[in-house]
């Protein structure tokens, strides 16, 4: 027989448990973060690409522009092709169309998606922050424009808004510039900032009704100060979110215009920093799937574990920023 | 319920005209008329530069042009009145001589149904990835939702998460170097697309995303229907748990799938030109990536204008199917 559990009122609590110190709001979120197994497991592997894409130049065993004539479409050494060409140890992950080493390049297009990700996702997240924050504060004609715009925003199929700004507009000034990266980013950023918009002011649009800013505004609080310090940091918690799932899908796009021959141009320039990037090495790699399939095998697992690197972040950042989303979507 | 209809029809209109202006602008201001094959080297002489672009009407005013595109224009040279868009006429290729946009995409080769033809293809492959979607992701979702915390819900949720994040071309290296180039169960290139068995890998590939998102969808909706009340009414007074499950819990269910279904099969539309390209299928999305390698304007245009009205078309049907499923739902609003 089990002894009867004593009534919870009976049972001795540790007062410590209790009265534990107070965490600010960010310190909750990173603690139930932390807990989240994948999520860790996301961060690291994506503090390894960017500490890859910062060290590139230390870490690449070899030149990432070093031509090996004769030395063409090598196979990895642990890889046993269906073609007879022998592979040589100093080629880890076997040579391109140009002879040139695939495991250097990866790691130099480490740059190019981790910049890809980070920065225009800052540059919309600026931009539409702003706008959001203004139409959903002032509505009216404001308002309004903003969500005609967005309307024809959904409406053109995002992937071919990208391609055909890249094809029009390589040879122009700003397509030359930074090899075709800057035009990359704006484009990026010009279709991307309205949903950054829409999220914020759907935001301000249910913030602004709460008691608290009633009361700022009653005591003769500033607009301006209500939108900073009251209404942005409400709204922070679903922008960062947004902001983990942005990052992926930007790395996919640039991977996938790469791959279609329209991305960053690979650079012969070895002073230059972005020398290619995944989608380009995909692009080259498609050629000579058999003989060595590691040319495309390797930038597609890069690609595939950023991420999914990304994903789980996202999904624990959604968690531990507003628990009430647990489990759902 | 017309009267939204038709406002939702006649919103289509200038939708497709701020696409078509926007694609017209951009691709206007590449440097290198249509005639060159790259920018530095001119094709054609001078005179038959002039006369050309006389016969496109390329040496009229931009918003003549684009004029011309949308409503039409008289030829200059055979002072025939060409009509535009509007007539379903998407111009001349510029690569492709004597063939229209709207011939390539459309017209089947000789002898051959509608569906042989690019568009055809193209919706073949995007109906199948569809159907692969709705008859797989959604049985799986409800299976996992009647099966929570077990082995097979968690099998089911592994499958969605990494679905869901997958990139779609990503997956198609991995299953055509798998697949084709280290078990040679698939031939890499395909020629013949009559053969049905050539058509899984690109269906697969394409429909997986969607699979696994309705998967996920259906097994939240049909976790969040159980624990209704109805649900215990209709257990309680002794219904066959067969019934309960398929009329009175899916019924509502899948209310939130349904409306992913129209942004799906667009995406799926659209998303596909990467795929085709991959298995070099004869579809749209190839016509598209080629005519962007050949920089052949008017068929990347027509192709763009094409894609945004299938978006648009797809998301305006579902709202429409959603009032039919859904009485809370009121358009007028």
């Amino acid at each position: 027989m089990a002894t009867p559990q004593a009534p919870a009122s009976n049972r001795v609590v540790d007062l410590n448990d209790i009265f534990r110190p107070s965490k600010s709001l960010g310190q909750e979120a990173w603690s139930r973060l932390i807990r989240n197994k994948a999520s860790v497991l996301g961060m690291f592997i994506i503090a390894f690409f960017i500490f890859l894409a910062v060290f590139a130049s230390v870490i690449a065993p070899k030149d990432p522009l070093e031509l090996n004539a004769g030395k063409r479409y090598l196979p990895p050494p642990f890889y046993k092709g269906t073609t007879n060409i022998k592979s040589e140890p100093e080629f880890l992950l076997g040579t391109d169309s140009l002879g040139r080493d695939v495991l250097s390049r990866v790691i130099y297009g480490a740059r190019v998606s981790m910049v890809v990700g980070f920065l225009p996702t800052l540059i919309i997240l600026l931009v539409g922050t702003t706008v959001g924050m203004i139409s959903g504060y002032l509505g009216g004609w404001a308002d309004n424009l903003l969500m005609r715009l967005t309307d024809v925003v959904y409406a053109f199929p995002d992937l071919l808004f990208f391609i055909i700004v890249m094809v029009a507009l390589r040879d122009s000034f700003i397509g030359q510039f930074m090899n075709g990266l800057v035009l990359l980013f704006a484009a990026l950023a010009i279709v991307n900032w309205v949903g950054v918009a829409r999220l914020i002011r759907g935001q301000v649009l249910s913030i602004k009704q709460k008691e608290f800013i009633e009361a700022a505004r009653c005591i003769g609080v500033k607009n301006s100060r209500i939108m900073l310090r009251h209404i942005l940091p409400n709204s922070l918690g679903p922008l960062i979110v947004w902001a983990a799932f942005s990052i992926p899908g930007l790395i996919i796009t640039e991977a996938i215009l790469g791959y279609l021959g329209v991305g960053l141009r690979p650079s012969t320039n070895s002073a230059d920093f972005f020398i290619t990037s995944w989608g380009a090495l995909m692009l080259d790699g498609q050629t000579a799937i058999n003989s060595q399939p590691f040319l495309l095998l390797a930038p597609a697992v890069c690609v595939a574990l950023v991420v999914l690197a990304f994903t789980f972040l996202g999904d624990g950042l959604r968690d531990a920023l507003d628990p009430r989303m647990r489990g759902t979507q | 319920m017309v009267n939204y209809l038709v406002r939702r029809l006649l919103w289509l209109v200038p939708v497709l005209i701020t696409v078509s202006a926007v694609t017209f602008i951009i691709m206007r201001s590449a440097p290198g008329g249509p005639w060159d094959t790259d920018p530095e080297r001119r094709q054609v002489d001078a005179a038959t530069e002039k006369s050309l672009n006389a016969y496109y009407g390329l040496d009229k005013p931009m918003w003549r042009q684009f004029y011309a595109y949308i409503i039409g224009d008289t030829n200059s040279q055979t002072k025939e009145w060409v009509c535009g868009m509007i007539c379903g006429n998407l111009g001349p290729s510029y690569r492709q001589r004597g063939r229209t946009v709207q011939d390539i995409l459309f017209a089947p080769p000789e002898g051959k149904n509608f569906w042989q033809s690019r568009f055809g293809y193209s919706m073949r492959l995007g109906v199948l990835a569809l159907s692969m979607a709705v008859f797989i992701g959604i049985p799986l979702g409800i299976l996992a939702a009647l099966k929570q915390n077990t082995l097979i819900d968690y099998t089911a949720l592994f499958i969605a998460t990494s679905g869901i994040s997958f990139p779609s071309f990503v997956l198609a290296i991995f299953l055509i170097i798998i697949f084709g180039s280290w078990l040679h169960w698939v031939d890499i290139v395909v020629d013949d697309w009559t053969q049905i068995k050539y058509w899984f890998m690109p269906m697969i590939v394409l429909g997986f995303g969607t699979m696994a998102y309705t998967a996920r969808l259906t097994r939240s909706a049909m976790l969040e229907v159980m624990r209704q009340d109805y649900v215990r009414t209709a257990r309680a007074k002794g219904l066959a748990e067969r019934v309960v499950i398929f009329i009175h819990m899916l019924k509502n269910a899948l209310i939130p799938v349904i409306t992913i279904l129209g942004p799906a099969l667009a995406g799926l539309v659209t998303g596909s030109f990467i795929i085709e390209t991959m298995f070099s299928f004869p579809g749209m999305g190839r016509a598209y990536v080629q005519a962007i390698g050949q920089r052949d304007y008017s068929m990347i245009m027509g192709t763009t204008v094409i894609y945004a009205l299938l978006v648009a078309v797809a998301n305006l049907s579902v709202d429409i199917i959603y009032v039919f499923i859904d009485p809370r739902i009121r358009l007028e609003e």
